[in-house]
C-alpha cells in the first residue's frame, strides 16, 4: 500500500477516536481544555511511535521464529507498560523540560488502547516496518486533530445553556458525534476504506 | 461479613445502580464500536464477562500470594491470559462474530472495568463475593451493549437478532446514520441523559 495512502487513511478516513472508536477514555476525560489535550496528543505521539517500532521488532523477530505468537496479548501490553515507565525516568533525568510538559500524561498511556490497539493494527494488517512507524504516525494525527477539535467545542459547551439532564457527559457524547459525522464525510475520500 | 442480603447486593448493584457504562463511564470503546446489532453486543459483551469472571476468580483466589509492589503486572497477565483463550475460542467457533469485533477482542485486556474490579474489589475480597461482582458488572455492561445494539440494529437496518421487524418500506431506505459511528456517539449521549434525569448513581 502507498504511504500517503496509509497516513490519510489513518489520520482522517479511519480516525482512530472518532470512526475507529479506540481511545475514548483519553477522548472525554482530557478533552476538558485545549492545552491540556495538546500535551496529551503530544505524549500519545512520542509513545505511539516507540510501542509501535518495539512491538513490531519482538513480534517479527521474537515471537514469529519461536512460534510464540499466542503470546501476543500479554507480550505487547507488559512491554507498553515498561516501555512508558522507562520513557518517564529516562525523560525525568535526561529531558527536565519535556518531562515537565509530558510528565502527568504518560502514566495515563500504558492503558490508554489506542497505543495497543495500533500495536495490533500494525501486525493485523501485515505492514512493513516503515509501513508501520507511518501508521503511527497518522494515528497520533488523527488522534491529536480530534481531540484538539473537541476540546475546542467542550470549552464553549461549559458556557452555553443546557438543560441540567444533558449537561457534562450526555452533551460531550452529542457533540462527538457531530464531529464524527464531519469526520464521516471523508470516506472513500481518495479510494481509502 | 456474609449476610446474604449484603451478597444480592454484590450482584446487583452492577447492574443499574453501579452499571460500568452508564454510571461509572468506563469500557467506552467497545460500547461504541462493537454495537452494530444486538447479536455483536451480546457477542462482546460476553467475551468481555469470560475475562472477567474469571480475573476475578483467579485474582481473588490467589491475593494473598500476590505482592503488594508487583500487583498491578501481575493483574495484567492473568487478564491477558483469559484474554488470548478468549480471543482462539472465538477464532476457532465463532469466525464470522470474531471478524465483527475484529481488534476490540485483544483489546479487552485493556478494559478498565477488569483491571479495576481486580483492583477494586478482587484483591480485597473471597473467591464467591468476586464471582458475584463479577457476574453483576457482566450483567450490566451486557445490558448497555445489548439496548445500544438492538436500538441501533432496529433503526438502523430496520431488524432485530437479523429478522426483519420494521415493515419493508422502512426497510428499504432506513435511517443508517444510526450504523454509523456518529449514530453511536447520538445514541450513547441520549442513554446517558436519560440515566442522568432518572437520578441513578446519585
Amino acid at each position: 500500500m502507498n504511504p500517503a495512502k496509509i497516513f490519510l487513511g489513518a489520520f482522517l478516513v479511519n480516525n482512530i477516536l472518532l470512526m475507529r472508536f479506540i481511545g475514548l477514555c483519553p477522548f472525554f476525560g482530557v478533552s476538558s481544555s485545549v492545552s491540556t489535550s495538546v500535551g496529551m496528543s503530544a505524549a500519545v505521539l512520542f509513545v505511539m511511535l516507540l510501542a509501535a517500532w518495539v512491538s513490531w521488532l519482538l513480534y517479527h523477530l521474537l515471537l514469529v521464529p519461536f512460534g510464540l505468537v499466542f503470546l501476543r496479548t500479554a507480550v505487547f501490553i507488559l512491554v507498553i507498560a515498561a516501555l512508558v515507565q522507562f520513557v518517564e525516568m529516562f525523560l525525568k533525568r535526561y529531558a527536565r523540560a519535556l518531562y515537565s510538559a509530558l510528565g502527568i500524561y504518560l502514566p495515563l498511556i500504558t492503558t490508554n488502547c489506542a497505543i495497543l490497539g495500533v500495536t495490533f493494527l500494525n501486525i493485523d494488517y501485515k505492514f512493513s516496518l516503515l509501513q508501520a512507524t507511518i501508521f503511527a504516525l497518522g494515528t497520533a494525527a488523527g488522534f491529536a486533530l480530534a481531540i484538539v477539535l473537541f476540546a475546542a467545542i467542550r470549552e464553549r459547551l461549559d458556557d452555553a445553556p443546557i438543560t441540567p439532564a444533558l449537561r457534562g457527559y450526555p452533551i460531550a457524547f452529542i457533540g462527538a458525534s457531530l464531529v464524527s459525522l464531519a469526520f464521516l464525510g471523508f470516506s472513500a475520500l481518495f479510494g481509502i476504506n | 461479613m456474609s449476610q446474604p442480603e449484603s451478597r444480592i447486593r454484590i450482584l446487583t448493584s452492577g447492574i443499574i445502580k453501579e452499571n460500568p457504562t452508564l454510571v461509572l463511564m468506563i469500557g467506552l470503546c467497545p460500547t461504541l464500536a462493537t454495537t452494530m446489532s444486538a447479536r455483536d453486543g451480546l457477542g462482546m459483551a460476553a467475551a468481555a464477562g469470560f475475562v472477567l469472571i474469571g480475573s476475578n476468580l483467579v485474582v481473588s483466589a490467589a491475593r494473598r500470594l500476590v505482592p503488594d509492589a508487583v500487583r498491578i503486572p501481575i493483574f495484567i497477565i492473568i487478564i491477558s491470559t483469559f484474554v488470548t483463550i478468549i480471543d482462539y475460542v472465538m477464532q476457532a467457533y465463532q469466525p464470522s462474530l470474531y471478524k465483527v469485533l475484529g481488534v476490540f477482542v485483544p483489546l479487552i485486556v485493556v478494559n478498565c472495568i477488569i483491571l479495576g474490579r481486580a483492583e477494586a474489589f478482587a484483591y480485597r475480597r473471597g473467591v464467591l463475593d468476586s464471582l458475584l461482582d463479577a457476574v453483576g458488572k457482566t450483567l450490566g455492561f451486557a445490558l448497555v451493549l445489548f439496548v445500544m445494539g438492538a436500538l441501533r440494529e432496529l433503526i438502523g437496518s430496520g431488524t432485530f437478532f437479523g429478522r426483519p421487524v420494521l415493515p419493508s418500506t422502512y426497510r428499504a431506505a432506513p435511517m443508517l446514520f444510526m450504523l454509523f459511528p456518529p449514530g453511536a456517539f447520538f445514541l450513547i449521549g441520549i442513554l446517558k441523559a436519560l440515566v442522568n434525569k432518572s437520578g441513578i448513581g446519585k
